[in-house]
This record gives structure tokens, C-alpha cells and sequence, in this order.
């Protein structure tokens, strides 16, 4: 068994490294999801079926597409989306970072005591995760709830506050785009927008 | 010989289906129907008979996806010529007819026009993605099949969750779209497969919320088990079917329309219209590779269908007690094939959407509607023990909860849209 979760976990560790040292943004984001997949494995392996079919859903079908849609509409060029480091320092720096988080988790895990293994694995029944998160977890179900709800009436208040001043942005946009058939909220939700910095 | 040999055979069926409770019978002799019954899986077994105990599982596992490819692949290539056929009677016109005895031939020659065309890939594409997104795309379509009964006990996989799963394998070919459209390196494919993104992830929403109540009052994600709630007869006619509930009727609606939006079929093929860039995200695919993409269409579709047949219209149940002779899978291909010719049914009539209608469709209306049936579901399981006074003021709010929403959103959304006066014609 230890055999399979080498190798799950050689995949995903994988993946994950290729996809933070790839060049393209977008096959970084590619290789991110077959991290997540690989995740998913993971908790399959585990036997947390419920789990592992919820992420692949959640982080492969929805988060996937929020990262790839950030990273085309923040892209300077449509085409190519190649990112490269400010400079040598900041380059530095994200290594020390990254080794200091390292080193914390390797101590963590070297320190903590792990039982016996139990004899039984749990498992948990799709019913009764229905009955823990409708009974003794539910006020966190409700927080969750709450906090998506503020999500969507934060995306929808500032995809509209943009709407409001259309004259800087339609008017580049329309100029490069000769394509009328779009609406004005299908234009800037759909179009990166060409030769705009970051800036507004 | 032969009667001893027929009540050993029913008896082993029997003590292999007990502990399931089965709806009286009226008539016909219970061997005949229970052969019938359970010849797919007494074949497989038959199979498995062969190879040794420790290799069961994997033959059990292959036998089932040889069976699924095989049987869809083949209704997938009958399926194009069927709904070339009818799009055509429904256009005044005969569909192809020329291969074959009444063009029955006509996918067979169009697999061969598809392996023979030229293949190609645009200098400037991303080779790798190019080549996986139609991969990806039929493969997580197919995977949306482990989890369909297709009758009685016959179901590739038996998963507890079933339903998240077949959802969880159809998000992954909403990515493949994208990298079609990215890997072409062509501004008007990258357009289209927003568009085509933007469309999938707005349907998502109704489509999982219109499924809420099934699973609320089946109390269950496993589909086998939705579809042995639904069983039973009242008076012996009159199925336990969901969608003979108001909530649903209204359910399985909106989970059409979503399915026909999930599936890119018209009226909602915004991304693949052949006047909207080109051929949208597939622009840059020829031969082969486009017909990957057009069968991965067809599977989603027929998944959906499938889901659509198991979680509303009873999946493999007999819509009468007295039809029960007829096999399960019969019923369920039946089903199945029903719902489809709907859908080209629905294809050949309708008006293709812009992609604002599209998503203010999505957003306004069906959701809405989707959260007002899952209320309308939980009062219809909160009343299910009245009276038969309350069982008829049950009916009456019940449906008075699917009507009054639907006219109320649907008037208020069609408000400045009256009657068009061109003023240039």
C-alpha cells in the first residue's frame, strides 16, 4: 500500500514542481490542476471518496477555470503569457521564503508523534457526512455559505462599478476588437483587454 | 429435466436478488422474464467463470468498460445518422440516404472520411495541448457512464457517491474546451472558448440545483438506489416516477435546458455554430481530431440523457405493473432514447441563443426557479403524510409553487422586450 501512495505522491510532487519552474503561466496553471488531481488520488487511496470526487469537482472544475481566466484577463499580451522574474533579489528572497516554510513543515512532521496504525480504517458513509454537516457542523456550513454569498456580491458590485465607466476601457477595446456583436458586459468580461497595464 | 433445471435457475436468481423488495406481479411466468432479466449479468459472469478468482476483479472491471464503449460507441454512430434523418424530415427534406439501405451506412463512411482527412496543427499551437484537449474531452466524457444503471443490478460502478462523481468527470471536459481553444494560438479560437467557458460555468448552477431535490428526498447520492426509490405503483398504473411531481416536472425542465447547455446543443451551440467565429474553439481542428470532439458531444449528451432518465423519469423502472415482463435495460434504452429524440427534437426547431440571452437566461431565470423547486421539494416531503383532503391542497400549492415563479420571473425578464418594430426592413 505504501507502494501506491509513493507513487501518488511522486506524481502530484511532481507535477507541482513543474509547474511552479515552467515558464507559460498557462502551463503552469495546467500542471497546478494535475496537482489538484493528484490530491484527488490521494484521498481516494485514503478511501475519503465523497472528499476526493468534491475536489476534483470544486478545484478542477471551478477554481481551475478562476485562475485561467485571471491569468488571460491580467496578461499584458493574449498571446503569449511568459512571466519572468522583477530581479535577482526578488528571486532570492522567494528562495529563502520557501526554505524557511520548509523547514517549519519538515520540523512539524518530524516532531509530532504519530499513534499506531488503527487496525480498521475509518470510513465515513456519504449519509453520514450528511448527518454530521446538517447536525453538529452545520453553523460552519452556514459561515461557509455566508462568506460565498459576499463572494458572489463582491464579484457581481465590482464587475458592475466598471461597468459604470465604460469611456476608458470600451473605447480601447472597441478600437482594437472590430467585432460589434458582442454586449457591453459580454466585451468586458470575455475580452483582455490589448496595451492596458495593470493599472486601473 | 428441463422444469427442474428452470426452477434451479430461478431459484439461484432469486436467492441472488433477495432482500429487494419487488412490486407484485400480475402475470406471465417468472422465469421467462427473470432469464431475460438477467442474461447481460448472467453472460458476465459466465465470462468471468474463466479466469482464475484472483484476477476477478479486473475482468469483472474490463468486461464492464468493453460492454459501455461498445454498446455507445455503436449508438453514438447511429445516433448522427438518426438525427441527420430527422433534422432533415423536420426540414422538409430526406437526411442522407445514399450509403446503405437507407443511409444506414452513413457513419461507417464518415468514420473513414475522418481517419483519412489531412491533420492539421496550426506551426504556431501549442503541439501537446493540442493534441490532449480532444483526449481529454472524450475520455472524461465517457467516464460520466461508470455510474448510470442501466437496468436492474447492472451498473458498471457501485459508488456511494454517485452523482458528485458523474459531475466531477464532467468539469474536467470544460477545461479540455479551453485548452482547444489556448493550444491554437488564434484570437478568434481563445474568444470562442471564453464564451464557451463563460456558457458551461453559467448552466453548471441550475444543472447541480435542479438535481438538489432528487437527491434530498431519495436521501441518497448513489443513483442505483435514487432509481429503486422511484419504484412502486400506485392503483398498479401510476409510476412513483419524479418527474410526475410538480417539483418534479419543474426539476426535470430546468435540467433539460441546463443538459442542452452543458452538452453545447442547440438552441444553446453558441460555441461551435458554424456563422460565430468560424467553428469557435475548434477552428483549428481537422480530420480526426474534430470528430473526437463531435463524438465527445454526443457522449456528454447521451450521459446527460442518462443522468436525466435515472434521477427524473425512473431510470430502469416499468412504467406499469403489468409491463414488468419487459427487461429493465429495455426500458432504461428506451428512456434514454426518448429523451434524445427530444433533444433533436428541441434542435431542430428552436433558435440559436446569443451568449447575453444565454447567461441572463442562466442567471435570472433558471436559477432562481431552480431555488424556489428546491423549497417546493422540501414542502412536498414535509406534507407527505396528510390526509387525502391534504394530499389534494398538497397537489394544488405544490403546483401553484412552480407556476406562479415561472410566470412572475418570466414576465418581469421579457418586460422591455416587446414585439420587435424594425425600423429598417
Amino acid at each position: 500500500m505504501t507502494l501506491v501512495l509513493a507513487i501518488i505522491a511522486a506524481f502530484t510532487l511532481a507535477s507541482a514542481a513543474c509547474a511552479f519552474s515552467r515558464r507559460n503561466l498557462i502551463h503552469s496553471a495546467l500542471l497546478l490542476i494535475l496537482t489538484w488531481a493528484g490530491v484527488a488520488g490521494f484521498y481516494l487511496w485514503a478511501g475519503a471518496e465523497f472528499v476526493a470526487f468534491a475536489q476534483v469537482l470544486i478545484y478542477g472544475g471551478a477554481v481551475s477555470m478562476i485562475v485561467l481566466f485571471a491569468v488571460l484577463l491580467t496578461r499584458r499580451s493574449i498571446v503569449d503569457p511568459i512571466v519572468t522574474p522583477a530581479s535577482r533579489s526578488r528571486v532570492a528572497a522567494a528562495m529563502g521564503v520557501g526554505t524557511a516554510v520548509v523547514a517549519v513543515l519538515v520540523a512539524a512532521v518530524l516532531n509530532t508523534s504519530f499513534g499506531p496504525e488503527p487496525v480498521h480504517a475509518p470510513t465515513a458513509e456519504v449519509r453520514q457526512i450528511g448527518f454530521q454537516l446538517m447536525g453538529p457542523q452545520a453553523g460552519s456550513l452556514l459561515v461557509i455559505g455566508v462568506i460565498l454569498t459576499i463572494a458572489l456580491i463582491g464579484a457581481t458590485i465590482l464587475a458592475a462599478s466598471d461597468r459604470e465607466n465604460p469611456r476608458a476601457v470600451g473605447a480601447s477595446a472597441r478600437s482594437r476588437m472590430g467585432k460589434g456583436e458582442l454586449s457591453t458586459a459580454g466585451r468586458r468580461a470575455v475580452l483582455p483587454v490589448h496595451g492596458k497595464d495593470a493599472a486601473s | 429435466m428441463s422444469a427442474a433445471f428452470l426452477v434451479s435457475l430461478a431459484a439461484s436468481a432469486n436467492a441472488w436478488m433477495s432482500g429487494r423488495a419487488f412490486p407484485a406481479r400480475t402475470l406471465v411466468a417468472p422465469d421467462a422474464d427473470r432469464f431475460l432479466e438477467r442474461a447481460p449479468l448472467a453472460a458476465r459472469d459466465w465470462v468471468v467463470g474463466f479466469f482464475p478468482v484472483s484476477l476477478h476483479w479486473l475482468v469483472h472491471s474490463l468486461i464492464s468498460i468493453v460492454a459501455v464503449l461498445a454498446v455507445f460507441g455503436l449508438f453514438f454512430a447511429f445516433l448522427t445518422i438518426i438525427e441527420r434523418k430527422l433534422l432533415g424530415r423536420i426540414q422538409n427534406r430526406l437526411g442522407p440516404n445514399r450509403t446503405g439501405p437507407f443511409g444506414l451506412l452513413q457513419p461507417f463512411a464518415d468514420a473513414v472520411k475522418a481517419l483519412t482527412k489531412e491533420d492539421i496543427v496550426p506551426a504556431a499551437a501549442d503541439k501537446l495541448l493540442h493534441f490532449l484537449a480532444p483526449v481529454i474531452v472524450v475520455a472524461f466524457g465517457l467516464m460520466g457512464f461508470a455510474v448510470l444503471p442501466f437496468g436492474r443490478d447492472i451498473i458498471p460502478v457501485e459508488l456511494d457517491a454517485a452523482v458528485l462523481y458523474f459531475f466531477a468527470a464532467s468539469s474536467a471536459t470544460e477545461l479540455a474546451i479551453f485548452m482547444a481553444g489556448w493550444s491554437s494560438r488564434n484570437k478568434y479560437s481563445l474568444l470562442a472558448a471564453m464564451r464557451a467557458l463563460a456558457q458551461l460555468i453559467s448552466y453548471e448552477l441550475p444543472l447541480l440545483l435542479s438535481i438538489v431535490p432528487v437527491v434530498m428526498l431519495a436521501s441518497t447520492l448513489s443513483t442505483s438506489e435514487i432509481v429503486r426509490a422511484q419504484g412502486g405503483w400506485t392503483l398498479g398504473i401510476l409510476p412513483h416516477w419524479n418527474v410526475l411531481t410538480p417539483w418534479g416536472a419543474a426539476g426535470f425542465l430546468i435540467f433539460v435546458v441546463a443538459a442542452l447547455a452543458e452538452s453545447n446543443r442547440s438552441p444553446f451551440d453558441l460555441p461551435e455554430a458554424e456563422s460565430e467565429l468560424i467553428a469557435g474553439h475548434l477552428t483549428e481542428y481537422s480530420g480526426f481530431k474534430y470528430a473526437l470532439f463531435f463524438m465527445a458531444e454526443y457522449f456528454g449528451m447521451t450521459a446527460l440523457c442518462g443522468l436525466g432518465v435515472t434521477l427524473f423519469l425512473g431510470g430502469w423502472q416499468a412504467p406499469c405493473a403489468f409491463l414488468e415482463f419487459i427487461p429493465s435495460y429495455v426500458w432504461f434504452g428506451a428512456k434514454l432514447f426518448g429523451l434524445i429524440l427530444g433533444l433533436i427534437w428541441i434542435r431542430g426547431t428552436l433558435l440559436r441563443l446569443r451568449i447575453d440571452q444565454l447567461t441572463r437566461l442562466a442567471w435570472k431565470f433558471l436559477v432562481p426557479l431552480a431555488l424556489i423547486n428546491l423549497a417546493n421539494a422540501a414542502f412536498w416531503s414535509l406534507t407527505a403524510g396528510l390526509p387525502w383532503p391534504g394530499q389534494i391542497a398538497r397537489w394544488i400549492v405544490s403546483m401553484a409553487l412552480v407556476a406562479v415563479p415561472f410566470v412572475t420571473i418570466g414576465r418581469t425578464l421579457s418586460a422591455g422586450l416587446a414585439p420587435r418594430t424594425y425600423k429598417y426592413a
